[in-house]
């Protein structure tokens, strides 16, 4: 007896010490995260110093929350933040009309013109930033459908709207959910196709019209879903998407385009100010992670759904 | 089976197009048409007089069709380098990430993975906070990866989030039975790996190459930041400098010779450029989109399937 159990025993620690080979597998992934994802985040003690190149990370002399300070301080910092927050407020805003749009989707009886509406509205999504802009910058321009429709309306020439500061939010805000809108519904579509069939006919047998059955069944139904989503966004209040800003930013609309992430990317890559732009991006993340903290615990409060 | 179609004959016969029908359709299409038509109108105005697409004539179909905006784009060279650069990323980033992503989730969905949850927070958490781009930069640049093609290929390689789905995908479709199966048969991890979990998960990697793959397509902003060389310029990076930057892409030998029959004077030709410059923003777009665009229909089912799995909550 006692032989068989040594050796069950045995055999067990093998197999478990085989369970370590799977690191293996897991070795590229690590090592990618650590070089590229904590090896940057290492960095980020630059924040606190005056970092020379020459110098490196532990020659460069330590000066506290200098940074902070001077960024906080900065006389367009309050500028800077009104403008991100209008921008993303504004997007999260707009966070219900991807959910809409599934709500309807899902009310088309006809499979083939769903099949046609889905097609045609997640095919922006695979332009390009670049693409995508430049489709922004040409409509929106003086030749521009939008632009001539502007100055129609006003009774002039068409007008470019990128220079008229106070369109900026508009302009990238209604031009992502363009991009987005079909895309973003996805999820919510395929919440929608997991809510049992029995459920809303019943409620059909209970008299429910079909804005009833939406509201009562439907939108119960995906509302772990929206509350997911909605974390996730208001997660991202204080980022709003440089890449999109960088290319539509022009002099002409500074005022209201000049947000934390391009300020940061100026001041960091293009004066080489590398501690100060470290401290930018740090205050960006905290502030970020603790809304997003915020937004979910009244999210679960309120929907009993949660990230954590 | 029978009932279900029964079913569906009663569904017909009960709701015929009601009210709210009619609206969500008038909807429906409303939004299709302000979708789709700035990408019809790109396609429309590249094949159309530049004059006419500049003074805008072009509204529903091309007027005056012709290709001689795309004569100035296939003689602007910068658009072919950028495109060949782009080509070599997309493979290269493409078999690099597949390379860390798939083995990396194999082995996350295993339960018996030691220290799994360690391993989990240890991804996770760089999901909510990074380094930010300068400590990034600076990294690069002490490395000395500034300017090369391979930093090009690493950045934006490894999506924790794209790993998490595939997690999710073997988990949820690879029984641990099948696994415990060939343990018997006395398979080690690798060969359970090649022979059991990569036939049974093509759909999942179809998806993860092709979302990776227009990820490493459409970036442009690794570019422009960590390389300074033209040679080095993916398509991106060139399609920035014509279609924002405004850079001159037109060649007015070309110019000239596509107006001869009309006699050239300079100011002719310098409003024929405006024109033509204007013009062949449209052509740049739909050389740059035409891949995408192309395979779009074929693989859209694996970009939905993908953005499906994601949105299923573990």
């Amino acid at each position: 007896m006692d032989v068989i159990t040594a050796k069950k025993k045995k055999r067990k620690s093998k197999r478990d010490r085989q369970y370590w080979k799977l690191y293996l597998f897991l070795l590229p992934a690590i090592a990618y995260v650590a070089t590229w994802s904590y090896g940057p985040m290492y960095g980020i003690i630059i924040a606190f110093q005056d970092y020379k190149i020459k110098k490196g990370y532990w020659g460069s002399d330590w000066v506290g929350l200098k940074h902070f300070i001077r960024f906080v301080t900065y006389p367009d910092f309050w500028e800077m933040i009104k403008n991100t927050l209008g921008i993303t407020l504004y997007s999260l805003a707009l966070f219900p009309i991807a959910i809409i749009f599934a709500l309807l989707l899902n009310e088309l009886k006809n499979v083939k013109f769903k099949k046609v509406v889905q097609m045609i509205t997640y095919m922006p999504h695979f332009l390009s930033t670049v693409v995508l802009c430049s489709l922004v910058v040409i409509f929106v321009g003086r030749e521009g459908l939008i632009g001539q429709f502007y100055g129609w309306i006003k009774g002039t020439e068409g007008e470019n709207l990128l220079s008229i500061g106070k369109f900026f939010p508009d302009i990238y805000v209604w031009s992502a959910t363009w991009a987005g809108l079909g895309w973003s519904s996805i999820i919510y579509v395929s919440a929608l196709s997991s809510i049992s069939p029995e459920l809303i006919e019943a409620a059909r047998i209970d008299g429910a019209g079909r804005l009833q059955v939406i509201r009562h069944v439907n939108i119960p139904g995906i509302l772990p879903t929206i509350s997911l989503s909605f974390i996730m966004a208001a997660g991202g209040l204080l980022s709003v998407g440089f890449e999109k800003i960088y290319l539509l930013q022009s002099p002409l609309n500074l005022d209201y385009s000049n947000v934390v992430a391009t300020y940061s990317y100026n001041i960091g890559i293009v004066s080489g100010q590398y501690s100060y732009s470290t401290a930018i991006g740090l205050f960006q993340n905290v502030v970020n992670i603790l809304i997003m903290l915020l937004v979910n615990k009244i999210t679960k409060k309120l929907s009993g759904t949660g990230m954590f | 089976m029978k009932d279900n179609k029964s079913n569906i004959k009663v569904k017909k016969k009960q709701y015929r197009l009601d009210t709210f029908d009619i609206v969500n359709y008038v909807i429906m299409i409303a939004i299709l048409i302000i979708i789709a038509y700035p990408i019809y109108f790109t396609i429309i105005a590249s094949f159309s007089e530049p004059s006419a697409v500049a003074t805008n004539k072009v509204s529903l179909w091309p007027v005056g069709f012709n290709l001689k905006a795309y004569e100035h784009v296939f003689r602007y060279k910068p658009i072919w380098t950028g495109y060949a650069n782009s080509i070599f990323y997309t493979t290269c980033g493409t078999l690099f990430s597949l390379f860390m992503t798939i083995p990396a989730a194999y082995a996350m969905s295993k339960k018996k993975l030691p220290l799994k949850g360690l391993a989990t927070l240890f991804f996770a958490f760089t999901m909510y906070f990074g380094g930010g781009t300068i400590p990034t930069y600076v990294q690069v640049r002490n490395m000395h990866l500034l300017d090369t093609r391979i930093i090009l290929v690493i950045m934006g390689a490894f999506g924790v989030y794209n790993m998490i789905m595939t997690r999710a995908y073997f988990s949820n479709n690879i029984s641990e039975s099948l696994y415990e199966a060939a343990e018997i048969d006395g398979s080690g991890e690798l060969r359970k790996f090649f022979a059991i979990a990569l036939p049974l998960s093509k759909p999942i990697i179809a998806v993860m190459t092709l979302y990776y793959a227009v990820g490493h397509w459409n970036s442009y902003f690794s570019a422009m930041l960590y390389t300074s060389s033209p040679e080095l310029k993916p398509l991106q990076l060139v399609l920035r400098d014509v279609l924002i930057l405004n850079q001159k892409a037109t060649d007015p030998a070309l110019l000239a010779d596509q107006m001869a029959n009309g006699g050239v004077d300079a100011v002719k030709l310098a409003v024929e450029q405006a024109n033509m410059a204007y013009a062949m923003k449209f052509s740049v777009v739909f050389i740059a989109s035409a891949p995408m665009l192309a395979m779009y229909p074929f693989v859209q089912k694996y970009f939905v399937k993908g953005a499906m799995i994601g949105s299923v909550k573990e």
